[in-house]
């Protein structure tokens, strides 16, 4: 499993006059008509091969926000090193798991393989978002808890919405074709029988 | 530099029936298509097979006709790749070559050619449609990608500044059965250790066109003539598929760990000929 390294040029997080909580970050997109731009990727100029920086405005979870990302950066990276929303899980930063599966524009997509300047105007769901914040679960979350689909959980989130993915596409004609479209998410722990329960339950529901 | 804006997203059918699929059009939107799920069934079957949903949501078709080799040894920087620092010499001639490539390999590399559409092109005989500053270019498939030979940094028949703008099917004599058999170490979400796509077109009891491509043993995608030779001009039958498919590794040269796919390739395109053309 790869390490978290902020994006190359960026400061150490406690160093950076532009860190915001999760709580601040919340609080000024709340209030920002548009969005508001966070200070992020802030690129050393004399990083070797420091990358261009752009101004992106999209939607996460439903709240505006505008960030200045290097052309480099991963969905996945501006997620958790940045908007400070880690459900969203960095198995293998190559395509190859599935833990990093979020949706943009209503479709799954892998978010380690997603560059985020290319998300200008995109709408993303991620795990945090799939539910009302203090409001009851997605179904599918909750047939996860009921039919025990985990155990690490390090998967959970990339499952849960490739499900939801899965489920909207109706591909939940049988635990065969379920099988089949959930291929992309890969489960160290093995709980694979329970996950396509889970689906198998949650399409029945939604 | 990112096109993704670029108005290269269409899937359409020619007035004569051909298919022309836009270069950004997304593999899941492709497959899925009826018509294209209609008409050129082996199309739909081979991007169904390739990577995993979330993956084919993003990726495009000009994305993965031009995508490049799993070789381990070209990712790894550490090792020797004439691919990617051409004259340092090929670590998987004499490592662990178990998924390398037994037909079209050189010297100097013998890596496989990862996609399973373009195999499926290579049965159809599409062609590249391309444009750059020297204008608009059309290429043949099975002139496009480029052996490896003593160059295999050059992978591609594309010129400097030229995208691909659209891949397009020629129409075909209907009716037209085709299909796609991916064989992998697992059952979904992997490469191919051998793959086979094949498009007949059967009228009055006889083979008249055949359209057969092998993947995961080329260092291009495959198109396998001999087969298709002798198939034209038969009547399906039980034991044609099998002595079609005998000329499938025609050529062949298989390297320490991947001689299994001599045989292996033989099988998955008799057992293919045999699902798209009956029989038993
Ligand atoms: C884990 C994993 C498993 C996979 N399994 C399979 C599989 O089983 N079968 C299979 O077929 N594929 C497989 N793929 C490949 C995948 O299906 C995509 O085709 C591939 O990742 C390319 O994606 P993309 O379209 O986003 O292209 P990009 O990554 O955007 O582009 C790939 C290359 O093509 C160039 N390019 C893109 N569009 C054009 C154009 N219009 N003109 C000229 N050049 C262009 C780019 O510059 C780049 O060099 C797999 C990929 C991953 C990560
Ligand atoms: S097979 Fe080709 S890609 Fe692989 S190490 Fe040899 S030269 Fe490089
Ligand atoms: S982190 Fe593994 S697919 Fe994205
Ligand atoms: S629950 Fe542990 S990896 Fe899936």
């Amino acid at each position: 499993m790869s390490s978290s390294q902020p994006v190359s040029g960026d400061p150490p997080p406690d160093a950076s006059p532009w860190h915001v909580s999760r709580r601040t970050f919340l609080v000024v997109t709340g209030v920002a008509a548009g969005g508001v731009a966070v200070g992020l990727a802030v690129v050393d100029a004399a990083a070797p091969d420091a990358g261009t920086v752009a101004r992106v405005a999209l939607a996460v979870n439903g709240e505006p926000v505008v960030v200045e990302v290097d052309s480099r950066t991963s969905l996945l990276d501006l997620l958790r090193e940045h908007l400070e929303l880690p459900g969203t899980k960095k198995g293998c930063d190559a395509g190859a798991c599935g833990a990093c599966t979020v949706h943009v524009d209503g479709r799954r997509v892998l978010s380690c393989l997603t560059l985020a300047v290319r998300l200008e105007g995109a709408d993303v769901v991620t795990i945090e978002g799939l539910a009302p914040a203090g409001g009851a679960l997605h179904p599918l979350q909750a047939a996860f808890i009921e039919q025990d689909a985990l155990q690490c959980g390090y998967c959970t989130p990339g499952q849960i919405m490739s499900g939801v993915g899965c489920i909207q596409e109706r591909h939940t004609g049988s635990a065969e074709e379920i099988r089949e479209w959930m291929s992309g998410n890969l489960c160290r722990c093995g709980c694979y029988v329970k996950i396509v329960r889970a689906v198998e339950q949650a399409a029945g529901e939604v | 530099m990112d096109i993704s804006a670029l108005p290269l997203g269409e899937i359409t059918f020619t007035p004569e029936g051909g298919l022309r699929l836009g270069a950004l059009a997304r593999m899941a939107d492709v497959a899925a298509d009826p018509a294209v799920r209609e008409a050129y069934p082996v199309i739909a079957h081979a991007l169904e097979l390739s990577a995993s949903p979330q993956l084919r949501n993003m990726a495009t078709i000009g994305g993965n006709v031009m995508q490049r080799t799993r070789c381990s040894y070209f990712r790894d920087v550490s090792a020797a790749c004439n691919k990617r620092a051409p004259g340092s010499g090929c670590a998987a001639r004499e490592g662990y070559n178990r998924g390398h490539a037994i037909l079209g390999t050189s010297d100097a590399c013998v890596a496989t050619h990862p996609s399973d559409l373009a195999v499926a092109l290579a049965a159809l005989d599409a062609r590249i449609h391309t444009r750059g500053p020297g204008g608009e270019r059309t290429v043949p498939f099975a002139d496009f990608h480029l052996l490896p030979g003593t160059t295999p940094d050059r992978e591609q028949d594309l010129r400097p500044g030229e995208l691909i703008v659209a891949v397009e099917v020629p129409p075909h004599p209907r009716p037209l059965a085709s299909g796609y058999l991916k064989v992998r170490d697992r059952q979904s979400y992997e490469f191919a250790l051998t793959s086979a796509a094949v498009a007949l077109h059967v009228q009055g009891g006889v083979i008249r066109s055949a359209g057969v491509a092998a993947g995961g043993v080329g260092t291009v995608p495959w198109r396998l003539r001999a087969v298709e030779q002798h198939l034209v001009g038969r009547r399906p039958a039980g034991g044609l598929w099998a002595a079609a498919a005998e000329r499938a590794a025609e050529g062949a040269r298989p390297l320490a760990h991947n001689g299994f796919k001599v045989d292996l390739l033989r099988r998955t395109v008799e057992r293919q000929l045999r699902i798209v053309g009956g029989g038993s």
